[in-house]
């Protein structure tokens, strides 16, 4: 079995946990530690911003271009919206500045 | 009608009413779905392995985030550890949706655990809040047309993938961070979120240039989950509920 196989097989194991262990582990405790709770809320946008900072930086025009648009849209529309204005502009800003 | 008859009506009409809330939900991910294939190709998957992770994960953004890493290189028990840490926020869904399930019989729960997203747990627990039941007919009614298209289209993005010939003018090496800001700026009314995006951005930025990648990934996360648990709780919106 390829490495692919192995990550793919263990990654899944990994969401089930996390789908099923809510209920199996913390339905147990009457209540949550509120810092506990503000690092659990903190996760998602804690990860993926590791995932955009650094490629921000890297990125050139075209590519600070396509993330503004996104991000203006995002005060509007929804991650469908934002996610089509951001690439439309990403491949229009690539025909001049490449 | 018998007794019987009746009941295997009611449950038809609980699954069928699942669907039609499914719908939104199949439309709204498909493109997901053929980009997630479409990448995973890009970054060094075969279209079976695509396949696989869609039927196995089924999870979007940990999805993309796995491939997302692979491609760069990453260690292995780092990128199954990032799915992990996407995906860690179903646990909260799992400990809401345990109290509305918790009377099915044991497997039902383990399958309806594994269709467990987003939508699903949104749609789901907006009717437990309406005061109907969460059966089981009707939960999967939901869940399984989103995740049969995802699946598929998938796979069906994976095959796409190979003909497109200039990635770089379509823009697909750059699509996933667009996707991940819009995720990041989706939390944007969690308490603590400016914060935690400034702490995560510029730790993962210095761990980049310093200790490098992939482990800027894990050091910004960290960075931004610490902050939010050491700031006293009245910033963080959590331990006062009305």
């Amino acid at each position: 079995m390829s490495t692919t196989f192995w990550i793919i097989i263990a990654g899944a194991v990994a969401t089930y946990l996390t789908r099923v262990g809510g209920h199996l582990v913390i339905s147990r405790f009457e209540n949550i530690h509120p810092r506990v709770e503000a690092g659990l809320n903190a996760v998602p946008a804690a990860v993926l911003t590791t995932l955009v900072a650094p490629a921000v930086l890297g990125a050139g025009p075209a590519e600070w271009a396509a993330l503004i648009v996104t991000a203006l849209v995002s005060l509007r529309g929804g991650l469908m919206a934002m996610f089509l204005a951001g690439t439309a502009a990403l491949i229009l800003a690539r025909q001049f500045v490449g | 009608m018998t007794a019987e008859a009746i009941s295997e009506s009611r449950a038809q009409s609980d699954f069928w009413d699942g669907v039609r809330l499914s719908m939104p939900v199949v439309v709204a991910s498909a493109p997901f779905a053929v980009l997630f294939g479409a990448l995973a190709v890009d970054n060094g998957f075969s279209v079976l392995e695509a396949f696989l992770m869609s039927a196995m994960i089924f999870g979007g953004a940990s999805q993309m985030v796995g491939i997302e890493l692979f491609g760069q290189h990453v260690a292995p028990w780092l990128v199954v550890l990032s799915i992990f840490a996407v995906n860690f926020r179903h646990v909260l869904y799992s400990a809401g949706i345990g109290r509305r399930i918790a009377h099915w019989p044991v497997l039902q729960q383990a399958l309806g655990y594994f269709v467990l997203t987003d939508p699903q747990y949104a749609i789901a627990e907006a009717r437990a809040e309406s005061g109907r039941p969460v059966g089981f007919v009707w939960y999967m009614g939901l869940g399984l047309p989103v995740y049969v298209f995802w699946v598929i289209e998938s796979a069906l993005g994976a095959v796409f993938g190979k003909l497109i010939p200039d990635t770089h003018a379509l823009g697909i090496d750059f699509l996933l961070p667009i996707y991940f800001l819009g995720l990041v700026l989706g939390f944007r009314k969690r308490p603590l979120w400016l914060p935690v995006v400034a702490a995560s951005a510029a730790a993962s930025i210095i761990a980049y240039k310093t200790v490098g990648s992939p482990w800027h990934v894990s050091i910004g996360a960290v960075a931004g989950v610490l902050l939010a648990v050491i700031l006293p709780p009245h910033h963080s919106g959590v331990g006062k509920r009305p």
